[in-house]
């Protein structure tokens, strides 16, 4: 597909009068944008069908590496009958995008699929009126393909979308009522077409933020302690020592309040200079250390809540023989999300308005967050997004965008800061740690009565490091957020249990470190307790666990994905650890989970080295089931993303903490899972075209997590109170 | 003042002998290829072929790289298509390294930020076996990483594009 040139033109002459020409994403430039505000209801806002009959789709969820992009094309290809080389994404861009909202939750296709699909479908349906009109047919005698309006009976009869509307707009309401195409005719949807954006990612054509450029900029690097201590203490500045930085280059330090920086024409100069500079920090208050965190938590002050309390609890557990009970408390760590490529912006402010190009999973509020730091209202502030590494929820991106926006208006010329691979790692808004507790009952049929999870963590960080830095908000946590409470689909919701009670102990997050969304945040942890709980009742027992498990679920979508996943295990009951000998034990575990609405399941198969506390996962089977898949081959790629990242988050990922502070510094300080190390992968998409679509970015992981925590049970005997799955662990819970 | 060779072009830059050659390529090359991933040569998504050889070019000088012949993803095609004696003169239509189109073919990319050094790597090995077993991939590999979990096709690809560079030799 190519951009016309009279596109071209169109677009960047209009960026060049409000805004310094751009590079990079520069290379899709958008189409003529709807004046004024971008409004949701409006045809306009979503959709430009261009005079070559080719169209571009304006969305406002960013393309994270997930193929969302691609399912949405899908989705308004296919109402408008179109092909998808003849559609194609306009860049996210707060000019012009509508505003969705942000993309996380694994919300792209869910919220996005029902809204792409009105606007198209209206665009169809006023695209058809209007061809009926030229050729002097009712509509009902009018088919497209490929754009082509044709007449059923006279195909030779034809006109283009492009003739009918080319570059006009459709001045048209989304009612609503436009009719969507039964699904029994989809061309496009359900079936994995490939990725149009595959080519540019392995050819060096597609830049990714770290590679775009503003002419005339400098480039600056952020100057913090290593490794963050307590998010409420910040850093304080106590002294600079500029002198430090002399003869590199035109390197020179900035400061505001106690946010440091410096900057410097040539990049090297930049990440030299902050590396030399050296600067005093005040002490500031600290955790405890990797090893004592849990049981600092436990002995904090918390604000408890209870989520659920449905039946009695206590009279099912005082009803029920200490055989059919069930207790077990393990504890979760905190984990980086550590982007791949370190997060970077870049941002040209003048007087009264300000460009900022960044990869913030939200455009809309990276720029309400950005607009209190330059003096400028959000509306004068344009945001574009280009794409950086996958970010798997709230990593530095809006921080690195806040410190560019800073020093642009600081130095008067645009900047471009990326943060060094310790910024990345020490400074992350780490996914929490955990502690559960779980006690459940059952009788002698292994029917789960009674079950209820005490959990306890800190919430999300609402401010982000520079913002704190500069003194503009102190040290803020999230007023309401889904991580206040533990989630109900994974302690105990996937069962039909009538007596069920979750209570929530939040701990100060002031006191703990800066925090935000990890990939399925926390459903690792609490799937990690649960489920090792429901699996320790079908021991008892002396239950297969899928059996014990297919006994207590009541809805055909568990069922389904526990099925799935198990057939595709060839799972063979088992009722006890398999007595093994020599220094390698195999074991297989199953588990059930998800985030917030679709729903997971996976069997693992691991080898214990019970010499070495050495584990190696050597095959996960995941099965989602998001309701109708857009597009299977995108799901089975995020499926297998979902269970290589849980074996890494199961067996390595720890950010360690010495004398207070973060630890985590590179890939030797907080490695990720390597190659050689990788488990066979089979991913299971459980397709239900007659339901909507839901999220399928992260629904496998909490039944992962629990799925290997059950083979290692199966394999040894011993149940593992703590992950990462580290060798000293493992050796400890073998002792 | 210095003279580098990269893609079969020469470029006087006026960078210092120690700085490393990522930031030569990405700024004044405004090359896309490769990419700073820690600075460490510890992720591998800088990866560049200096005289066929991987090479972590966040971590090599301009100095220690002098003359010889630099190679960065955008290069990759043409540096097969040299080594196997097709044209790749201005015109010439040059397809893909075998091992850039397999990880399309299998769509292994998901973000694709580690597709740079992935792809480098992998070339590198397959200039000097052509029989590649899986163990051998992922040892060759392993000091490449992946953020997305995209390791299983990566895999699958570098096996596939073994496969044709084997019947393009037959």
């Amino acid at each position: 597909m190519s951009i016309t040139r009279r596109q071209l033109l169109q677009g960047s002459g209009a960026l060049v009068v409000l805004l310094p020409t751009w590079t990079g994403v520069l290379a899709q430039t958008p189409p003529p944008a709807v004046p004024g505000t971008v409004d949701l209801k409006q045809v306009d806002s979503w959709l430009s069908i261009h005079a070559d009959n080719t169209a571009t789709l304006r969305m406002g969820f960013a393309e994270l590496g997930q193929g969302a992009t691609t399912a949405l094309l899908m989705v308004a290809a296919e109402e408008l009958d179109l092909g998808m080389d003849q559609i194609r994404a306009a860049p996210l861009d707060t000019a012009h995008s509508p505003p969705q909202g942000g993309t996380y939750s694994s919300a792209s296709v869910q919220r996005g699929r029902p809204q792409v699909a009105a606007a198209a479908a209206e665009a169809r349906a006023a695209l058809l009126a209007m061809a009926a009109q030229r050729l002097g047919v009712p509509t009902a005698q009018l088919q497209v393909v490929g754009g082509v309006v044709q007449v059923v009976d006279a195909p030779q009869r034809t006109v283009t979308y492009g003739q009918l509307i080319g570059d006009q707009q459709f001045k048209l309401v989304v009612s609503g009522t436009a009719p969507l195409k039964p699904r029994e005719q989809y061309r496009l949807l359900g079936t994995a077409v490939p990725r149009p954006d595959l080519t540019d990612r392995v050819t060096g054509a597609k830049r990714f933020i770290q590679q775009t450029r503003l002419p005339g900029m400098v480039h600056g690097r952020v100057v913090r302690p290593a490794g963050q201590a307590a998010y409420g203490a910040g850093a304080v500045v106590q002294n600079i020592d500029e002198y430090t930085i002399a003869g590199i280059g035109d390197a020179r330090v900035l400061r505001r309040g106690n946010f440091v920086a410096v900057v410097a024409t040539r990049e090297w100069d930049a990440i030299k200079a902050a590396r030399a500079l050296r600067v005093s920090w005040a002490p500031a208050a600290g955790l405890p250390d990797t090893d004592a965190l849990h049981a600092a938590m436990r002995r904090d002050i918390t604000t408890d809540n209870t989520q659920l309390n449905q039946g009695d609890v206590d009279a099912a557990f005082a009803a029920a023989p200490a055989r059919q009970t069930v207790r077990f408390a393990a504890d979760g760590p905190y984990q980086a999300h550590a982007p791949f490529a370190p997060n970077c912006a870049l941002a040209d402010v003048r007087a009264d308005s300000a460009l900022v190009i960044c990869a913030s999973q939200d455009i809309q509020n990276a720029r309400r967050s950005i607009a209190p730091l330059i003096a400028l209202k959000p509306e004068q502030i344009r945001v574009q997004f280009a794409e950086g590494a996958g970010t798997y929820g709230h990593s530095g991106y809006d921080d690195v965008a806040q410190a560019a926006a800073v020093l642009s208006q600081m130095v008067g010329q645009p900047v471009r800061v990326q943060f060094s691979r310790a910024d990345e790692q020490g400074w992350d808004t780490y996914g929490p740690p955990h502690m559960g507790e779980v006690r459940l009952c059952a009788d002698a049929l292994g029917v789960i009565t009674g079950y209820q999870y005490d959990g306890w963590q800190h919430n999300w960080s609402l401010v982000d490091t520079t913002t704190q830095q500069l003194g503009v908000a102190p040290a803020t946590e999230w007023p309401v957020s889904p991580v206040e409470g533990v989630n109900p689909l994974v302690c105990g919701g996937q069962y039909a249990i009538a007596h069920r009670k979750l209570v929530n102990h939040r701990l100060n997050g002031l006191q703990y470190f800066k925090a935000g969304w990890l990939r399925s945040p926390l459903d690792l942890s609490f799937a990690f307790v649960s489920e090792q709980a429901v699996d320790q009742l079908a021991a008892q027992l002396g239950l297969d666990p899928v059996a014990l498990r297919q006994r207590n679920i009541t809805d055909a979508r568990w069922r389904g994905v526990l099925d799935a996943a198990t057939q595709a295990a060839k799972w063979q009951p088992r009722t006890k650890a398999v007595a093994a000998k020599g220094v390698w034990r195999s074991g297989r575990g199953v588990g059930l989970g998800t985030h917030l609405i679709s729903y997971g399941a996976a069997v693992a198969d691991i080898d214990v080295n019970i010499k070495t506390g050495q584990v190696r996962i050597r095959h996960l089977y995941g099965a989602i089931d998001a309701g109708a898949v857009v597009n299977p081959g995108i799901v089975e790629a995020q499926i297998t993303g979902q269970l290589v990242q849980t074996a890494s988050r199961m067996l390595l990922e720890e950010v360690p903490i010495e004398q207070g502070r973060s630890a985590a510094r590179d890939w030797v300080s907080y490695p990720i899972l390597r190659m050689q190390d990788c488990p066979a992968i089979t991913p299971v998409v459980v397709q239900r075209m007659d339901q909507r679509s839901t999220g399928a970015g992260e629904e496998t992981m909490a039944a992962a997590a629990a799925a290997i925590a059950n083979a290692f049970f199966d394999a040894t005997g011993r149940r593992m109170t703590r992950y990462p799955l580290t060798p000293a662990r493992v050796l400890a819970a073998l002792a | 003042m210095a003279t580098l060779k990269v893609n079969g072009r020469s470029h006087t830059v006026t960078a210092a002998a120690d700085e490393p050659l990522l930031y030569v390529l990405g700024n004044d090359l405004e090359l896309a290829g490769p990419r700073f991933g820690c600075g460490l040569a510890q992720c591998g998504s800088c990866s560049v072929l200096v005289d066929g050889t991987e090479m972590r070019s966040c971590v090599t000088t301009l100095g220690q790289v002098g003359a010889r012949e630099v190679t960065t993803l955008e290069g990759l095609p043409r540096w097969y298509a040299l080594r196997h004696g097709k044209p790749v003169g201005e015109g010439a239509a040059v397809p893909l390294h075998p091992v850039q189109q397999a990880l399309i073919d299998v769509a292994a990319p998901q973000c694709g930020y580690c597709m740079n050094g992935m792809a480098i790597k992998a070339a590198e090995l397959l200039s000097h076996n052509l029989h590649p077993t899986e163990a051998q991939v992922r040892t060759a590999l392993n000091g490449h990483l992946c953020r997305c979990g995209t390791y299983p096709r990566i895999i699958d690809a570098v096996l596939q594009a073994a496969a044709v560079m084997r019947k393009a030799k037959a």
